[in-house]
């Protein structure tokens, strides 16, 4: 086209980035590559090859290998050799070698850029001015963590062999966000990136081992989800880390329990992207654009449910409309493009099939009338209007360009509608008052809130999911903790894996009511004066209550005797407590919701009534374990001191004020994870209730309490301890019985939000196994025990750190 | 956009409307942040893209040594603003090419006038009480006249800032009304807001609305002689304005950033703005000017860039 022409019509015209030095390094390669083990390339023999495409012209790239079990093997041993090493290297040299890691992507900065846009698809703006510096911030922010680890988190340990799993969509920031944290505080990396974007995870292996880090600190096995499986199912490996679809997710957190691994996942959403009548609705409409065509929609926490006030939904639409037919897609490499090509074709078909079940659905289907590149995988900008709740492309993630819309009348009903989903990654909303935008801010359930801006990331600042979209934060402090281990525990080695798996999962929490037994030898005689009955009960909702069943447990001291009868409790009484703890939430106030001054008050009144009747627990103690007189005193006197611990803790540990890029304040706020069933050991029956209580409700949640099978007596006996310390209804709830058979119940609960299992092995595997029905977060002693009265294993951080989900708010500032 | 060809006529103010603005500063800085990174003008794209920013060049001299010589020196450039040898590498040697306008201090449209006798390059310039607007209302207006009964057809007129900080809308309205009724038919009005000089952004867009709606022909962002002269967000913030005024009255109001604008990539960024937030027609030099004494400088020499390959020396352009 001639100047004089272009000078009449304004077009824009191809503005493409030089592939010249990609393309290079890919020759220099002979477009074949083996694995990153040891600082070296392993060429396996006889394995097999993948492609990788360009989505944008389905030109071939490159090979990649296809590892297998010798491979993934050969990773493991050079990761473990190198983590003896590594996890010795004092902090401050760690940091050195983190810092010159930062520096050498700064050095190849464009070469990275252009070859993520090329395995990707992604627009080179992106890769250039966020991908890539978001991943050079990483491990500058994580050197910091390095230099900081002995003196900040002294109390813990690295967990050792990490094994991460990344998805397709942020080839390199999820890669930074993996092996930042894992390597700066001491552990060693098995990447397995994802199948259609390989390439550059390779070249960033070879930059790190250009920087000067040891061999086997972090090792790059590309291969299918068979190579998948075989990381997360080697015994040598202490720790998995995925970021990628829910139902993957689910199969990982099936596939790992019961085994003592530690496991993050980052999941899917269905982000609601919320605009109030008094936002800058021009502002909102970028806020949109930069919410769910941002590299092509294909973003986890993408703000793909759009929520707009009736009373200006018309106006903002149509602003959303023409701001559409401005978007322009084509080449990733062309530096004047807003979206590029979707990754894959079986990709570009799903969303394709979203769209025409929208349509389906009674949506109005808005595509603009804008050119797309004759051939690859592009896809416009589509928005799907008139779309109701119940719509299934409302609740379901699409991972594409496609928004949908709904109105909503109220504040209220946009936050109800926001929180109207599994996921819970992550919420935009858009309002000029500060008092509406905080409260709905901090009302939806979600882990990143950004206010007046969406899709912002930074090291400092923790992401991560509630419900369905996962658990474990990556950035910020909150994120090391996923790398983390206290510096006593060793790891847990339960290797617990049953024989027949569904004869097991069926025998496991079965259970048949207690039948009435005998009294022993020594009966009343008659003459003397028996004592009243006494019939502990359930206490749900700050009630006393019968089981469900009225079946009776019988209790025996250790020396045989019958002491008691509690309820044997059964599946109702776990609904009913349950709906109950639910109760204390939407109670007004509701128990998060009260201010952690009260929470403490009510701590420290317990903790005043419990010493009050401290000499008939201490004697209840005795009688049922059987330990000293002293040491069931000093179980008392420890349980009262842990209540002053958790009331200490009540109203300082609501988060921080995060120290991220952004021009006004990020807000870390340690939010309560809701509802936690909590099963208890059967050493130290008060001690251990109470440590595992009191730090829940400290934190804001509400829980159900099943006490020691063994000993419950206590614990039916702290009930009045409860009642008259002004500890709202449905705030604690205790269900006694056979503990896997009620734990199971929670479990399988899909109300519950978080379940805590201190048991055998066994119940440990199928805790974790059944919570990949809802993703709930667990906990679970994998049958080894503590020590309840070591300040170190029966109390702090760890106990806050599981009582808590952080939610992270972004408020940007300026007039 | 549905637009109307016609002349701004302005509306009754509406306070409501005025009242109703929302500008989040935040989302404008990452608009802005990234806008020009969306839209690379590379190559003869970039090279159109420079020939028609010179066009819509309003060639400024606003100084206290102007002089004749100095104005004529200034007319000569604006008449041939590229080197002929360049315009025929480019083959837009029948184009025509000049700038948008020379705008100079009222006691110099005389000299402008006749230095540009027999080209339709129209003289601008500003008035009342320019850059402050601190003079008596009589003043100002009489400005505005002498300026056109010595041949200016563009009068480039000041607010009164105060009007804007104390939130007196109405007298804002009313100012900017008179001065529209005086240019009359004579001479079109671009109407400054000194957005240097307003307190928020929101400001910036109520005083938009406003002059807008007292029948502005364009809105420009600045004297040149504040701190903070045109920025993109001020930008962004009065082109949304001036494309929410065409959504309800149906009249297309042009858009002029003044003052700091004097590179080649700066102009390829606020074309970029045009064209995102208004659209092409708001590119052409009926709807958009770029106040700029030495911008024009950068432009040729990039130009010679494409053309040649090398890159330019600043002595080998000749002066304005």
């Amino acid at each position: 086209m001639g100047v004089l022409e272009i000078f009449k019509s304004l077009d824009y015209g191809p503005a493409p980035e030089s592939s010249l030095a990609a393309n290079a390094w890919l020759d220099d390669h002979e477009r074949k590559f083996g694995l990153f083990i040891n600082n070296e390339w392993v060429r396996p023999k006889g394995v097999e090859y993948y492609p990788s495409f360009n989505p944008a012209n389905g030109e071939l790239l490159a090979e990649t290998t296809q590892a297998g079990q010798p491979e993934v093997d050969l990773a493991v041993t050079a990761a473990r050799r190198a983590f003896e090493i590594w996890s010795k290297t004092p902090g401050s040299v760690r940091a050195r070698y983190l810092y010159a890691i930062a520096r050498n992507i700064q050095k190849h900065h464009r070469l990275l850029a252009v070859l993520e846009s090329m395995d990707n698809g992604k627009p080179i703006r992106e890769s250039r001015d966020i991908d890539v510096p978001l991943l050079a911030r990483h491990f500058y922010y994580h050197a910091g963590w390095s230099q900081l680890m002995e003196t900040e988190l002294h109390d813990y340990q690295p967990v050792g062999v990490v094994g991460q799993i990344i998805p397709w969509n942020f080839p390199l920031l999820m890669l930074a966000w993996k092996i930042a944290p894992a390597i700066a505080i001491g552990n060693t990396v098995l990447l397995k990136p994802a199948s259609y974007t390989r390439l550059t995870a390779l070249l960033f292996a070879e930059i790190i081992a250009e920087a000067g880090l040891p061999p086997g600190v972090i090792n790059v096995i590309t291969g299918s989800s068979k190579a998948g499986t075989m990381i997360v199912t080697h015994p040598d490996v202490d720790k998995i880390a995925f970021t990628g679809s829910t139902d993957v997710g689910r199969t990982l957190r099936r596939q790992t329990a019961g085994s003592g691994k530690k496991l993050s996942l980052e999941l899917g959403g269905k982000s609601p992207f919320i605009v109030f009548d008094d936002a800058d609705l021009d502002g909102a409409v970028e806020g949109v654009v930069d919410a769910i065509w941002f590299n092509q929609g294909q973003v986890c926490c993408a703000g793909s449910r759009l929520l707009v006030q009736e009373n200006i939904a018309g106006r903002f639409l149509q602003k959303l409309e023409r701001r559409m037919e401005t978007m322009r897609v084509g080449d990733p490499l062309d530096k004047c493009i807003d979206m590029g090509a979707i990754v894959d074709r079986t990709q570009w078909e799903t969303v394709d099939m979203w769209v025409k079940r929208g349509a389906e659905e009674g949506g109005e289907v808005f595509q603009p009338s804008i050119d797309l590149p004759d051939k690859g995988l592009f896809y416009p900008p589509t928005l799907i209007k008139n779309l109701d709740p119940a719509a299934e492309t409302v609740q379901e993630e699409i991972f594409g360009p496609v928004l949908v819309s709904l109105n909503f009348r109220t504040p209220a009903e946009a936050i109800a509608l926001a929180n109207n989903t599994r996921y819970g990654l992550a919420a935009s909303l858009w309002s000029e008052n500060i008092n509406l935008a905080l409260d709905v801010a901090s009302k939806l359930k979600a882990g990143s809130v950004w206010v007046n801006c969406t899709n912002l990331f930074d090291a400092a600042s923790g992401f991560g999911g509630y419900r369905e979209s996962g658990f474990g934060r990556e950035g910020g402090r909150e994120g090391l903790f996923e790398y983390l281990r206290p510096a006593w525990q060793p790891r847990p080695r339960p290797d617990y894996a049953p024989a027949d798996a569904k004869a097991d999962k069926d025998s496991w929490g079965a259970h048949i009511p207690a039948r009435p037994t005998l009294p022993d030898a020594n009966k009343a005689n008659g003459r003397e004066l028996p004592r009243v009955d006494r019939t502990p009960k359930m206490y749900i909702g700050g009630k006393q209550v019968r089981p469900d069943e009225q079946y009776t447990r019988p209790i025996f001291s250790v020396k045989g005797k019958l002491i008691g009868q509690v309820g044997d409790g059964n599946r109702k009484d776990i609904r009913n407590a349950v709906e109950a703890a639910h109760a204390a939430h939407t109670a007004k106030p509701g128990w998060a919701m009260r201010h952690g001054y009260n929470r403490s008050q009510i701590l420290f009144f317990i903790a005043e009534n419990l010493q009050a009747r401290s000499d008939e627990f201490a004697e209840r103690i005795r009688i049922s374990t059987g330990c000293s007189a002293a040491l069931a005193r000093s179980e008392v006197e420890l349980a009262i001191e842990r209540l002053f611990l958790y009331a200490a803790w009540a109203d300082k540990y609501g988060g921080s004020v995060q120290e991220t890029t952004l021009h006004g304040v990020t807000v870390g706020v340690n939010e309560p994870l809701g509802v936690v069933g909590i099963a208890c050991p059967d050493e130290f029956p008060l001690l251990a209730f109470v440590s595992l209580m009191a730090p829940a409700i400290a934190r804001g949640n509400t829980v159900v309490m099943i006490p020691s099978e063994k000993h419950p007596l206590s614990a039916t006996d702290f009930y009045q301890v409860l009642d008259t310390s002004d500890v709202p209804p449905g705030v604690v709830n205790i269900v006694t019985g056979d503990r896997d058979y009620l734990t199971k119940t929670l479990i399988q609960h899909e109300d519950v939000d978080a379940v805590w299992y201190f048991g055998s092995a066994r119940g440990s595997y199928y805790v974790e196994h059944e919570s990949a029905a809802n993703m709930k977060r667990t906990w679970v002693s994998y049958g080894i025990r503590r020590d309840w009265t070591s300040a170190e294993q029966g109390a702090g951080h760890e106990f806050l750190h599981e009582a808590t989900q952080v939610k992270n708010i972004w408020v940007p500032t300026g007039e | 956009m549905t637009a109307n060809q016609y002349r701004n006529p302005g509306m009754p103010l509406d306070l409501a409307w005025v009242m109703r603005a929302r500008v989040n500063r935040s989302a404008l800085e990452r608009r802005t942040a990234t806008l020009p990174a969306r839209r690379a003008i590379k190559k003869e794209w970039q090279a159109a893209w420079l020939l028609r920013a010179i066009t819509c060049i309003d060639l400024t001299t606003l100084a206290g040594d102007d002089t004749p010589g100095r104005v004529r020196r200034l007319c000569a450039k604006a008449k041939q603003p590229v080197r002929p040898d360049m315009l025929a590498a480019l083959g837009a040697a029948e184009a025509d090419i000049t700038v948008g306008a020379v705008c100079v201090y009222p006691n110099r449209v005389r000299e402008a006038v006749e230095a540009l006798k027999g080209t339709h390059i129209p003289v601008a310039s500003v008035a009342t009480g320019f850059p402050d607007g601190q003079t008596p209302l009589a003043q100002r207006i009489a400005e505005i006249e002498q300026a056109i009964e010595s041949g200016a057809t563009e009068i480039d007129v000041v607010i009164a800032r105060t009007y804007v900080l104390t939130g007196d809308w109405k007298a804002l309205y009313d100012e900017i009304r008179l001065f529209r009724d005086v240019c009359g038919g004579s001479a079109h009005m671009k109407t400054i807001l000194a957005t240097g000089d307003l307190g928020t952004h929101k400001q910036v867009y109520q005083a938009s609305l406003v002059a807008m709606m007292a029948g502005s022909d364009f809105i420009k962002t600045s004297t040149g002689k504040e701190k903070v002269n045109a920025t993109l967000e001020f930008g962004l913030v009065m082109t949304r304005a001036i494309r929410e005024y065409a959504d309800q009255t149906g009249y297309q109001v042009g858009f002029k950033p003044a003052g700091g604008i004097n590179s080649a990539k700066q102009a390829l960024a606020w074309q970029a703005l045009m064209r995102e937030e208004l659209g092409v027609e708001w590119l052409m030099p009926d709807l958009f000017r770029i106040g700029a004494s030495s911008l024009l400088t950068d432009l040729e020499r990039q130009l010679y860039h494409y053309i040649t390959g090398h890159y330019a020396a600043r002595h080998h352009m000749p002066m304005g």
